[in-house]
C-alpha cells in the first residue's frame, strides 16, 4: 500500500507527476489550477528526482517548451485551465501532428471568454473533437476523484508513449480544488533511455538524423501522414475505451455523466431508488475514445437516459449518436460555474421522463 | 600540369561539410540563407559536436532548414523556437541547442518568447537572420522593414506614422542581463562570412560556460522580395540596412561594447 494522504486534486496531480518519473513541467499560473505549479515549486522536484520545473512567460510558451522537451523523448507535462488551454491549442495541434507524447491537464472553468473561475465542463467539444486546427484527436481522461487525479498521471503517460500522442486529463474546478483521501503510488524512476528511432537527442554516427516536424509540402505524402494518424486514432478507439458502471444492471433509467457530475449522480441514484425508480450511472472515464458501443448496447433496455453536464449540453451529442434514436436522451445542465444538487438531478430525471 | 596531378589532397582548398545534406537548397539564387546554413554546419562539424547538437527550425524561409542540416532538428510553430529550445535545453543541459529564425518569426510573432528566453539567460544560441521582409509568404512588411522601404503590404513604402518604426531586437536583447554574447554580422563578402563564422563558433563554445544566451543577428539580403538582382541587393543592403543595423559586437562576455564598430 502506498502513502495515504488528504490532498487537493491539483496537489495530488502534482505529487503524482513527481512520482510518475516526469522529467519536466512547464506551466503558467491560472485559477483554478495554480496549486499544481505551487506544489511542485514547494517540493523542489529537482532535488527529489531531478525533474525540471519552469514557469513560462505564457501558456503558449509553456506548451512549446513541452513540445521541445517531448521531442527529445522525455516525459513532460503542462497544466492550465480553460482560457489558458485555448492558448495552448496551436501547440497541441503541432504535438499531435508531430506525434509527440505528453500529458496536459485542463482544470475546466466557465466560459466563454474569461468567463468565471468557477467549475465547468464546457471544454468537452474542444478536448474531444480536436480543439486546434487539423484532423487530430487525443486520448481524454476524465478524473472524478482526487484519487484519479493521481492515478491518471501514470496512466496518461503510459498511453501518451504507447501511441506517441498528447493525452489530456479533463478535470474541473471541483475535482481540482476539493480535498479527499488519496493513496499515492510509489516513486517510479525517471527514464534513462530514449527511443532513438524518433527522438532528437543529437545525431550519432550509427543512425540517420531525426526530425520532429508536422510539415510536409508534398500533398500525397501528407495525405499518407494523415491516414497514419487516423489509423492510430482507430486503434485508440478499439483498445482504450474506459468507463464505470454503477447500479446499471437492472436500471430503467441511466444517468450519463463524467467528472464532478458523475459524483453528484451517485447521490441522485440513491435518491431515485428511494422513490422506487431504478436509476443507474454510466461514467465515461475516457471521453475520447467515447464508450459509444457500450451505451448503444444498453439503449434497448432503457426507458430513458439523462446526461448531466456543466455545459450547454456537449457530451449529450455523443450519447445521442451512440443510441441512434432508440431511447429518449434528455439533458440536465447548469452553466457559468453553477452546479446542480443531487436533488435537482433526481427531479430532472422524474420530470424529463414523466416518471410517476 | 595534368588535371590528375592537380586533384590531390594537398591542393584541396574547399570541401563541403558532411553536415550539409546533398539536397539542393530551396532558397532563391543569391540569397544569404545558404551561406549561413553552411557556416553554422561547418562550425558544428569543426567543434565535433554533431552528436550533441539539436537545432530548431521555425516558420518562414528557414522552415525547411532540417532538409539541409544533417543534424537532429525540431520544427517549431511560428515564433516559438526559443520556447522549444528552452524545453530541449532544460532537459538536456549538456547538449548544444540553437534556433535559426527570421525577422518575422523572431521580432514579430515570437517577440515574447525571444525576450523571455534571453532574459532567463537560457544557455542556447539564437541565429537571427534579418532581411527586413517576410520572404516565404511573398515579401510583406516585417518588423525590421526600413522606413520608406517597399514591400507587398507597404507598396508605397513603410510609413512610420501608420506602421511604426523598425525594431532593433538585437540592441534590445543586449540590454538584458541574461544575454552573454550579442553580435551583428552579414555574410555577403568573404570577410564578413569569416567574421560570422568566428562569432557562430563562439556562440556554441559559450554554451559550455552556462553564462547565458548567445544572440547573433545576420543582416542578409532578400533579392527576390526586394525585387533586385543579388549584386544590387547586397549593395542596397550595405547602403541602407547597415546604417540602421550596423554590424559589430554589441555585447561580449556579458559586457556591453562601448562603441559599436563602424559599418564595413
Amino acid at each position: 500500500m502506498g502513502d495515504i494522504k488528504l490532498m487537493k486534486g491539483n496537489e495530488a496531480f502534482a505529487e503524482a507527476a513527481i512520482r510518475a518519473g516526469c522529467d519536466a513541467y512547464f506551466g503558467y499560473p491560472i485559477t483554478p489550477q495554480s496549486e499544481v505549479m505551487e506544489y511542485l515549486a514547494y517540493q523542489e522536484p529537482h532535488k527529489r528526482t531531478g525533474m525540471v520545473l519552469l514557469q513560462a512567460e505564457s501558456e503558449i510558451a509553456a506548451i512549446n517548451m513541452v513540445y521541445g522537451a517531448a521531442g527529445t523523448g522525455k516525459r513532460v507535462m503542462t497544466s492550465s485551465s480553460s482560457p489558458g488551454i485555448s492558448l495552448k491549442q496551436e501547440g497541441i495541434s503541432y504535438l499531435a501532428g508531430s506525434e509527440l507524447p505528453c500529458l496536459i491537464l485542463n482544470v475546466m472553468r466557465g466560459g466563454p471568454g474569461l468567463g468565471t473561475i468557477q467549475p465547468s465542463q464546457s471544454d468537452y467539444f474542444q478536448s474531444t473533437k480536436g480543439g486546434g486546427h487539423g484532423d487530430y484527436r487525443m486520448i481524454v481522461l476524465a478524473p472524478a476523484s482526487v484519487q484519479e487525479m493521481s492515478d491518471f498521471v501514470k496512466l496518461g503517460f503510459e498511453l501518451a508513449f504507447k501511441y506517441r500522442n498528447p493525452v489530456m486529463m479533463l478535470s474541473d474546478g471541483i475535482i481540482g480544488q476539493m480535498m479527499e483521501k488519496v493513496e499515492l503510488f510509489p516513486q517510479q524512476p525517471r527514464m534513462t533511455e530514449f527511443d532513438q528511432s524518433w527522438s532528437t537527442t543529437g545525431k550519432t554516427a550509427d543512425r540517420e538524423r531525426n526530425i520532429i516536424t508536422s510539415l510536409d509540402l508534398d500533398p500525397a505524402r501528407h495525405e499518407r501522414h494523415n491516414q497514419k494518424l487516423q489509423a492510430k486514432y482507430k486503434l485508440m478507439r478499439e483498445n482504450e475505451v474506459r468507463f464505470e458502471l454503477i447500479d446499471a444492471e437492472d436500471a430503467d433509467y441511466l444517468f450519463i455523466a463524467y467528472g464532478s457530475c458523475a459524483r453528484i449522480c451517485q447521490k441522485s441514484i440513491r435518491l431515485a431508488r428511494a422513490k422506487g425508480i431504478k436509476a443507474g450511472l454510466l461514467r465515461p472515464v475516457t471521453l475520447y475514445p467515447f464508450p459509444t458501443e457500450k451505451i448503444g448496447s444498453m439503449a434497448d433496455n432503457l426507458k430513458g437516459i439523462l446526461t448531466v453536464e456543466l455545459s450547454a449540453g456537449q457530451m449529450i451529442e455523443d450519447v445521442r449518436l451512440a443510441v441512434e434514436g432508440r431511447v429518449k436522451v434528455a439533458l440536465h445542465n447548469r452553466m457559468g460555474g453553477m452546479v446542480p444538487s443531487p436533488e435537482d438531478v433526481c427531479n430532472a430525471l422524474v420530470q424529463s421522463f414523466s416518471i410517476r | 600540369m595534368k588535371m590528375e596531378e592537380i586533384i590531390s589532397p594537398e591542393n584541396l582548398v574547399y570541401t563541403k561539410t558532411s553536415l550539409m545534406t546533398d539536397k539542393p537548397l530551396s532558397f532563391c539564387p543569391g540569397c544569404g540563407h545558404g551561406v549561413i546554413h553552411r557556416i553554422i554546419m561547418e562550425v558544428i562539424d569543426e567543434l565535433g559536436i554533431q552528436a550533441d547538437t539539436i537545432g530548431v527550425a521555425p516558420v518562414g524561409c528557414s522552415v525547411l532548414a532540417y532538409e539541409f542540416m544533417n543534424i537532429d532538428m525540431q520544427q517549431a510553430a511560428h515564433g516559438r523556437a526559443p520556447a522549444v529550445a528552452t524545453g530541449i535545453k532544460r532537459c538536456w543541459p549538456g547538449k548544444f541547442v540553437f534556433t535559426y529564425q527570421g525577422d518575422g518569426d523572431l521580432a514579430a510573432i515570437g517577440t515574447a518568447e525571444t525576450i523571455h528566453a534571453c532574459n532567463r539567460g537560457e544557455n542556447i544560441a539564437i541565429f537571427f537572420v534579418n532581411n527586413g521582409i517576410y520572404g516565404m509568404t511573398g515579401g510583406q512588411m516585417a518588423p525590421t522593414t526600413l522606413p520608406g522601404m517597399r514591400s507587398s503590404t507597404t507598396p508605397y513604402g513603410r510609413d512610420v506614422a501608420l506602421m511604426g518604426n523598425p525594431l532593433k531586437m538585437t540592441e534590445l536583447v543586449a540590454m538584458l542581463p541574461g544575454t552573454y554574447f550579442v553580435s551583428r554580422h552579414s555574410v555577403h563578402t568573404p570577410l564578413s562570412a569569416r567574421r560570422f563564422k568566428k562569432a557562430a563558433k563562439q556562440a556554441f563554445e559559450n554554451q559550455k560556460l552556462n553564462k547565458g544566451l548567445s544572440f547573433i543577428e545576420i543582416v542578409s539580403n532578400c533579392n527576390s522580395g526586394w525585387k533586385m538582382t543579388p549584386v544590387e541587393s547586397n549593395k542596397w543592403m550595405e547602403a541602407n540596412m547597415f546604417p540602421f543595423f550596423p554590424p559589430g559586437d554589441i555585447k561580449v562576455n556579458g559586457e556591453l561594447v562601448k562603441k559599436a564598430e563602424k559599418p564595413e
